[in-house]
């Protein structure tokens, strides 16, 4: 494999992209296999694992193992849609700061620290409550949380960059802003921006399950693998299974994902992973 | 030197390789005695760091012993366990590193530093007092509060010095600096190079220095040795290999050296250095040898003895040696060019100053030039003499507080997008740092289509031809289009950086230290690639540099800076020759060259 697709060469890069193209067809294809109705109780509650319940049945007695295959479309989508939002947000406000050497930076750069002062769950709850609940609020609230951090990391790697011979070059044919930033800047940023991003996914899928936890996002009895964690929480120590298995699908897709960007970061020319970007996450 | 003192270091067949399998160095020996100091020269990939690090029993990651030995004041330094090298380390044998700014702590002061060595070795010993006596050894002494500054409020200069004080605070008989002072300014530099030459003299520390730079090593050495593909080539007395070198690699090395006193036209060695894992069967250096043959290929030349205390791996050195000096022309022919009396540049008392806040720090201060059109004019100054703020002004990089620039009888404007397309076409710039100058993320051929898109409007087809044709003229293959700039080295990287500004035919071409961060070989090489396209494409240039060697070579006329102002110009054979200004006259003597018998 050569060009875009290199970075399946290396072992991470293989096994991150196996996992979560199997996490991702499970949660897309997964619900045409299940075996029982998600929301319909087939047996007595949490019953354990079993030949014809696999993974044991729910508080409510309903198959886990249906549920898992159709749980994942939702948090997945949600996730995806507003950490890619946020990175939209985030990135724009980072290029912009760090590119611009002007006013915009510190104007810019003061906001951001003023979004970081709220706690994303009350700045979320806010939201909710002035805007209703629904998909497009939680998406909109969750990539508005992402943002300023991202802004924060891209504004960092920006500035490194913008002072490179290239960049300057650019400059000094008179090209526009525009075209410096996404020809010359943006590519140079993405290893540390891609690597982070496996960790904002993962911290979105966090905060849609909170949000569900509270009652806020999507309602029960949908089936949802955030949902079933929080729903089985309590009866973790009876039937285990209810909460693990969905916890396993997130993790796993967690650490595809990771592997996956580590593996992008380091085929794009040199292993660039500042360890100062990944503590500012946040 | 005849009377050879006992030798305090003695390496023996020494040989190391990747844990891979490749051989990095291979069957290496030599002898320091007290008191000397001897040069290992080589390129970058030549094996000489990887050397000079086992010295301390060191071996970097990846790399590891594959046989020979170390001996240093008699103790052997190889096989011994890490708590003994750590002993052995610094108090017998100890090591000034290539890049002070790196190798200090940055959050340790510099005295502390010091302290933290001789706590140690010598635990008795470790007191304000003796910290002192070794920083004024090293000159630091003036200033009482230097123990309690941080490395990064410092010179680099001074932190330098401060790693030489680390490595001597304990008296060690042995030191190994490696390039200690690639990246200094000549003057610098030049007093870096007489405290070593004191530290010799007065303590009788023996000291093996690693550098690129057969210059410096020529001042400063007794013997040396060339390495070239992880191989001793050549080695002898130093006025020995300057004056008569037998290996062809090594009078290739000679000849590339540009030196202000004997201006002629450079000759680069062709090719790139062979990297590790690359190793030919017969001799390494034959796909640059001008003097190469087929047997040459066919077996590993032995070391020879040209005279007892000379030795040399080439079959046919006793042929060469009757052979006498490449023949060179000289930069005379390259000057034929009648130059224009009309100026394409002026400037008219330029004034730049950056701000930091409300502080106002002024860089440039009333500097006024011109350069006719064909000319090459260099700009000379030590590092913070303001000739790069000039070169990023030219190019519309930094807004110019004051004064005015005209090109071509039109002011131009402070910033670049707001100059005419023509005006940025026609004045281009290469950067100092070939490794940063190029877009990691883009192929060589997209980063010199660029301008050809945007500045001369060309198709996509007809940028496409114009690449290849580029690439020939920066005297790079055709292939080196696809690559990344990752996968070349430092040499071709800079190539590019003017193949890239070629393509928009430019009339003006700003070099800012364009060969800085090269070897010396692949910098005669980039010299000699610029003077020919300066010829044949009567281009003018602004050539910006703290090497007076490099103007002699290249340029028409020298400008002289010091802390922003033009402290002299004129012509290069006035300049260099009577220098008028007391300055310019500090920066002559300090500029390193060979002593006058050296092989031309």
């Amino acid at each position: 494999m050569t060009g875009r697709l290199r970075f399946m060469r290396s072992f991470s890069g293989a096994v991150g992209v196996t996992i979560v193209v199997f996490v991702v067809a499970v949660a897309i294809f997964g619900r045409y296999f299940a075996p029982y109705d998600p929301n319909v109780p087939v047996t007595a509650p949490l019953s354990p694992p079993s030949s014809h319940y696999w993974l044991g049945t729910d508080f409510l007695g309903r198959d886990v193992f249906s549920r898992l295959l159709y749980g994942g479309r939702s948090v997945i989508t949600l996730a995806a849609l507003a950490t890619g939002l946020g990175y939209l947000i985030g990135m724009s406000v980072g290029l912009v700061a760090g590119f611009s050497r002007s006013r915009i930076d510190p104007v810019l750069m003061r906001s951001v620290d003023v979004m970081l002062a709220f706690p994303p769950l009350l700045f979320l709850l806010v939201l909710i409550s002035g805007a209703g609940t629904g998909v497009q609020v939680l998406v909109i609230g969750v990539a508005v949380i992402q943002a300023p951090g991202i802004s924060r990391i891209v504004r960092t790697a920006t500035l490194e960059v913008s002072v490179r011979g290239y960049v300057e070059a650019a400059i000094a044919r008179g090209e526009r802003s525009y075209a410096v930033i996404v020809r010359e800047v943006l590519p140079n940023i993405m290893a540390p921006v891609l690597v982070d991003s496996g960790l904002r996914f993962t911290y979105s899928i966090l905060i849609i399950a909170s949000v569900n936890f509270l009652g806020l996002g999507l309602q029960p009895p949908a089936s949802d693998w955030a949902l079933m964690i929080s729903d089985n929480r309590q009866y973790i120590a009876i039937q285990a299974w209810a909460v693990l298995a969905p916890a396993a699908m997130i993790a796993l897709l967690t650490i595809g994902i990771n592997l996956t960007g580590d593996a992008i970061a380091r085929s794009l020319g040199r292993s660039y992973v500042p360890k100062t970007a990944r503590s500012a996450v946040i | 030197m005849s009377d050879a003192p006992a030798p305090v270091v003695q390496v023996e067949g020494l040989s190391l390789g990747l844990t891979t399998g490749d051989p990095v160095v291979e069957d290496v020996s030599f002898t320091v005695g007290a008191g000397q100091i001897l040069g290992l020269v080589g390129e970058s990939g030549s094996g000489k760091t990887t050397t000079a690090l086992a010295l301390l029993g060191y071996t970097r990651r990846g790399v590891e012993l594959r046989g020979g030995s170390v001996s240093i004041s008699g103790q052997p330094i190889l096989g011994q366990g890490i708590s003994n090298l750590r002993n052995l380390r610094g108090k017998v044998v100890s090591y000034v590193p290539q890049d002070p700014g790196g190798a200090l702590n940055p959050s340790l002061r510099v005295g502390d530093a010091v302290m933290d060595v001789l706590r140690a070795h010598r635990a008795g010993a470790a007191s304000l007092e003796s910290v002192k006596a070794s920083l004024e050894r090293v000159e630091l002494g003036a200033d009482p509060r230097l123990p309690r500054r941080y490395p990064h409020q410092l010179s680099g200069g001074q932190q330098q010095r401060v790693t030489i004080a680390m490595a001597c605070v304990c008296d060690p008989p042995v030191a190994v600096l490696d390039e200690p002072t690639t990246g200094l300014d000549v003057i610098t530099q030049d007093r870096i190079l007489a405290e070593l030459a004191r530290l010799r003299d007065d303590d009788g520390m023996a000291m093996v220095y690693v550098s690129h730079d057969l210059a410096v090593v020529a001042k400063m050495a007794d013997r040396i040795v060339v390495m070239y593909a992880g191989r001793v080539v050549e080695s002898g007395p130093a006025d020995e290999v300057i004056e008569r070198p037998r290996h062809p690699y090594t009078r290739a090395l000679v000849s590339a050296i540009p030196d202000f006193r004997r201006p002629r036209a450079l000759r680069g060695i062709p090719g790139v250095s062979v990297g590790v894992g690359e190793w030919p069967s017969g001799c390494a250096f034959v796909p640059r040898c001008r003097y190469a043959i087929d047997r040459c290929s066919e077996a590993l030349p032995e070391l020879s003895a040209a005279t007892p205390d000379h030795s040399v791996r080439c079959i046919r050195w006793r042929e060469l040696a009757s052979e006498g000096a490449d023949p060179g022309d000289g930069r005379a022919a390259a000057t034929a060019v009648e130059a224009e009396d009309e100026a394409l540049l002026q400037v008219d008392h330029l004034e730049v100053e950056y701000r930091n806040g409300r502080r106002r720090n002024t860089v440039v201060h009333d500097v006024s030039f011109a350069i006719e059109s064909g000319r090459c004019v260099a700009l000379v100054g030590e590092s913070g003499s303001g000739k790069t703020t000039i070169g990023r002004c030219l190019a519309g990089l930094h807004p110019p507080s004051g004064g005015r620039i005209l090109f071509d009888g039109s002011e131009l404007a402070a910033f670049a997008r707001n100059r005419p397309l023509a005006a940025r076409r026609r004045i281009q710039i290469v950067f100092q740092n070939p490794f940063e100058s190029l877009n990691p993320r883009h192929k060589v051929s997209s980063s010199i289509e660029r301008p050809l898109r945007v500045l001369r409007g060309l198709s996509q087809g007809e940028a496409r031809t114009e690449v290849g044709e580029l690439l020939d003229r920066a005297k790079l293959p055709r292939r080196v289009g696809d690559r990344f700039p990752i996968e070349l080295s430092g040499g071709e990287r800079q190539r590019v950086a003017i193949a890239r500004a070629l393509a928009a035919k430019p009339d003006l071409l700003i070099c800012d230290e364009v060969t800085s961060a090269l070897d010396v070989s692949v910098q005669a090489a980039v010299l000699e690639l610029l003077s020919e396209l300066q010829r044949d494409l009567r281009l003018s240039m602004l050539f910006i540099t703290h090497n007076l060697g490099v103007v002699a070579c290249v340029a028409d006329s020298v400008l002289v800076m010091d802390r922003g102002s033009l402290r002299e110009s004129g012509t290069v054979a006035q300049v260099l020759n009577t220098p008028a200004d007391e300055y310019t006259q500090r920066l002559l003597s300090a500029a390193p060259c060979l002593p006058d018998g050296a092989y031309s």
